[in-house]
């Protein structure tokens, strides 16, 4: 096995990561860094982003006002301190992002313009069209290359990281083209590899998304926090799952059940405003986890309209106008003309909601220092507290910035301080039973079982029982199931024996990420007997603010499920009350 | 919903076992609004594990799933089952080295994007805390440009890059234009040597084949033909007197 010395590791190419390794590059060019992706940096699922990334901008708005919406938002299971932060460098990130040539969309005298966005009370949501995650992630990958020290490998599959003494000390990859083994040794690891919405059977996020940075941490013996909140975004295609951005409600969309009534006037959204005119942070702009929701409760009541992918309810658009259409939101017009066959400008599109965002991940605190010292988490597979028990939507991009400089400054802080690590008997020893394993893998033969129909029982077990509304008895039920494939797991068999390129094994391995994923939503979605943000529970009604104002913290047992500790949620200055979102005072 | 069987061959190749591509065929039972994706994760997960190819989002963004359908280079995510004939031959893209299957080797590309400079080059500081102005008029013209996902399709539909991969090609020639026109660039010299000698623009044959192939509606030879004649205006003032030679 081939031995690469870094000074430090970025595992993961999209948003964060790249922006982690350019604030290294720019500030400490004679760093080393090794950025490690299982795809084309291009690929990575930033690239998926729609809406926008949130920074206040408006002399109207205030960070107090970000703070309070993403706050509330979050049911305040938000660790305010890193809100506070968060807020307080968003603009900075984005104004950067412009600088570095992202095409944002423009207001009329030229400056960058922003549109509303669910759950915000004034506009803040930075936009390129709606083609945001593109622009973002391209901009960031294109000022990456005039960086030498960035030292790139492309299509390595991280498999898992290499520890001493407690002390974080590098990773294992697997060059896909080769199937060749690299072990990285560096002082400082930063994970940065996305989310897991494919442990779900029905998502927006893409192929890539196999939660492989939170299955590395926790098998390291870091705990995944806060891994009961999934979010599902109100507004997907029935049949794929597409993302139709929230933008489509910022512009002025409205959603209406079978009969043309705007729903969500019934659950606590409404007063109806008026068509055309959106007002912030109410009906429409209401919060992702409410509109879901109460996609769950027309669907009990039969208000729902039958596609042929299922029940749906219809996203209107026809008001806005093919102009307004065409400039703000081509994307959606294409893909819903393209995937379901309905024209927004001509007609209603069906829509559901959809697994779009893990608020859980890798327990970091706001710098990203995870429990182990010299490990790093940033966005989607980090876990900062930040966004609570309910994302809104265009927290995400920006935080990936926020996230991604912040802790890239505390990494390189440590790798300095700490100093090239040495390669050690212990540390190749690990390295070859990480490889070793792998290898298993590839040799075993005579299971029955296979990587499409594990996975396949897992994800549905997951939105039997993890899904928008939960109980006790799904939730178990999940749980046991998820044992169940852990040990069935062990006998799928690998048909594709090659070194080159080899997908059947890539699946197997992101499978059993996967399922190290799964155990952690299962759990946490059996033990917080609460109800708060994207958490339901319809045996324990309402937030219990006595006993669960704390995020879960899921360890990894080696034999058995995960053990949950709880943790206090950091306040500073919000205390816990009412989530309003009748548009009528300020919250 | 109804079905359409579709009879799929599949270009093949590993190079640990095999000498040479060959075609294996698969009956793939399509439900009609598939795309030929979805066709293809239908094989990986029925009936063939071994196949490779690359994917991600089903959306046509992350340009990972470029091949050749039919002969034409498309992005299989938004190539249409309703719009195939019965049968179906999925390629790799042509023009590259074949890695595996479906998969093509996308050095040569990578490498070029570096060459390029695509990145904003600023002779003077940006303004302090706040964005460029930037009128849409001027976002206008090089909005287009932005929207490529580097599926590599206009690479494989490039005869110059098909007789020549010295070529530096479409994608990036429109790329270094896209930075080149950008009203907060102030690096459009320093990307000239690269792209205006023997490997550039001057290579270009204008067909127009990339602009016809691109999913995103980029317009590649567009790009082409302004830098050409940017270009040409470089070279001529070049030559007058004070001009740098």
């Amino acid at each position: 096995m081939e031995a690469i010395h870094a000074d430090v590791v970025i595992v993961g190419a999209g948003g964060a990561g790249l922006r982690a390794a350019i604030a290294i590059a720019e500030a400490n060019p004679e760093l080393e860094v090794a950025l490690i992706s299982k795809v084309y940096p291009m690929r990575s699922h930033t690239c998926a982003a729609e809406g926008g990334a949130a920074g206040v901008k408006g002399t109207d708005d205030s960070l107090e006002m970000h703070f309070n919406d993403t706050v509330s938002g979050g049911d305040w299971l938000c660790d305010q301190e890193v809100v506070e932060y968060f807020v307080s460098q968003a603009s900075r990130e984005l104004i950067q992002l412009e600088h570095w040539g992202c095409p944002w969309s423009r207001e009329d005298d030229g400056s960058v313009a922003v549109r509303p966005f669910g759950g915000m009370k004034k506009k803040r949501t930075w936009y390129a069209a709606d083609k945001s995650g593109i622009h973002i992630l391209h901009t960031l990958f294109q000022t990456s290359l005039q960086f030498p020290s960035i030292k790139r490998y492309d299509e390595y599959f991280a498999l898992d990281l290499l520890h001493k003494d407690g002390k974080c000390r590098g990773v294992v990859a697997m060059e896909m083209r080769s199937g060749r083994f690299f072990a990285y040794h560096a002082p400082a690891v930063i994970m940065a590899a996305g989310g897991a919405g494919q442990v779900f059977p029905f998502t927006t996020n893409g192929a890539v998304k196999t939660g492989d940075g939170m299955a590395m941490a926790y098998r390291a013996g870091v705990p995944l926090k806060d891994m009961e909140f999934v979010q599902y975004h109100p507004t997907g295609l029935p049949g794929t799952g597409i993302l139709l951005t929230e933008g489509c409600r910022g512009e002025g969309g409205i959603l209406v059940n079978k009969n043309g009534y705007r729903y969500l006037q019934d659950y606590g959204m409404g007063p109806e405003t008026p068509i055309g005119s959106p007002v912030l942070k109410t009906m429409e702009l209401g919060p992702r986890d409410r509109l879901s929701q109460a996609f769950w409760h027309e669907h009990k009541k039969g208000n729902t309209v039958e596609t042929p992918w299922g029940h749906s309810v219809l996203l209107d658009m026809r008001h806005l106008g093919e102009k307004k259409i065409n400039e703000r939101l081509p994307l959606v017009r294409e893909l819903a003309s393209s995937y379901v066959g309905h024209d927004p400008v001509k007609e209603p599109v069906p829509v559901r909601p959809v697994i779009h965002f893990m608020m859980g991940g890798i327990d970091t605190n706001l710098n990203g220092e995870t429990q182990m010292p010299g490990l790093f988490a940033i966005g989607e597979t980090a876990c900062s507290g930040l966004h609570g028990a309910n994302r809104l939507g265009s927290n995400s991009l920006t935080d990936l910035l926020v996230s991604g400089k912040r802790s890239a400054d505390r990494a390189t802080a440590y790798a300095k301080e700490t100093g090239r690590s040495e390669d050690n008997p212990t540390l190749r020893a690990q390295a070859e039973d990480i490889v070793s394993n792998v290898r298993g893998l590839l040799q075993r033969s005579g299971g029955g079982e296979t990587t499409a129909g594990v996975r396949r029982e897992m994800r549905d077990s997951l939105e039997a029982g993890a899904g928008i509304y939960r109980d006790e008895e799904g939730a178990q039920a999940t749980c046991d199931k998820v044992a169940e494939l852990h040990e069935r797991f062990e006998g799928i068999e690998v048909n594709d024996k090659s070194n080159v390129f080899n997908t059947d094994l890539q699946q197997l391995l992101e499978l059993r990420n996967l399922l190290d994923v799964a155990e952690t939503v299962a759990e946490g979605s059996l033990q917080r007997r609460e109800s708060r943000g994207a958490h339901q529970r319809l045996d324990f009604v309402g937030r219990d603010d006595e006993n669960f104002l704390k995020h879960s913290l899921a360890f990894r047992q080696k034999d058995g499920r995960p053990r949950i500790e709880w943790l206090d949620v950091t306040i500073t200055r919000s205390q816990p009350g009412v989530r309003d979102y009748s548009g009528g005072k300020d919250q | 919903m109804s079905k359409k069987t579709l009879d799929i061959e599949v270009l093949r190749y590993d190079p640990e076992q095999d000498t040479e591509p060959h075609f294996m065929s698969y009956q793939v039972p399509c439900e009609e609004d598939w795309a030929i994706l979805d066709a293809l994760n239908y094989i990986k997960e029925e009936l063939d594990t071994t196949l490779a190819y690359r994917w991600s989002c089903h959306m046509m963004v992350c340009g990972s799933c470029g091949m050749m359908v039919n002969g034409e280079p498309v992005l299989t995510c938004k190539t249409f089952v309703r719009d195939l004939p019965k049968n179906v031959r999925i390629e790799p893209l042509e023009n590259f080295p074949i890695e595996r299957d479906l998969v093509v080797v996308l050095d040569d590309v990578m490498e070029k994007l570096q060459m390029a400079k695509p990145y904003i080059i600023r002779k003077d500081s940006p303004p302090e805390n706040e964005e460029f102005n930037q009128p849409r008029s001027a976002l206008y013209k090089f909005k287009q440009y932005t929207m490529c996902v580097n599926c590599m399709c206009c690479y494989s539909a490039c005869p110059q890059y098909a007789l020549d991969s010295s070529f530096i090609g479409p994608a990036v020639l429109a790329l270094a234009h896209r930075y080149n026109i950008d009203s907060r660039d102030q690096g459009k010299s320093e990307r000239l040597d690269i792209l205006a000698d023997h490997d550039g623009v001057w290579n270009c044959s204008f067909v127009g084949a990339c602009s016809e192939v691109c999913p995103k509606n980029v317009d590649p030879a567009a790009a082409l033909q302004q830098m050409k004649i940017d270009g040409a205006k470089a070279y001529w003032l070049q030559k007058l007197p004070g001009g740098k030679s």
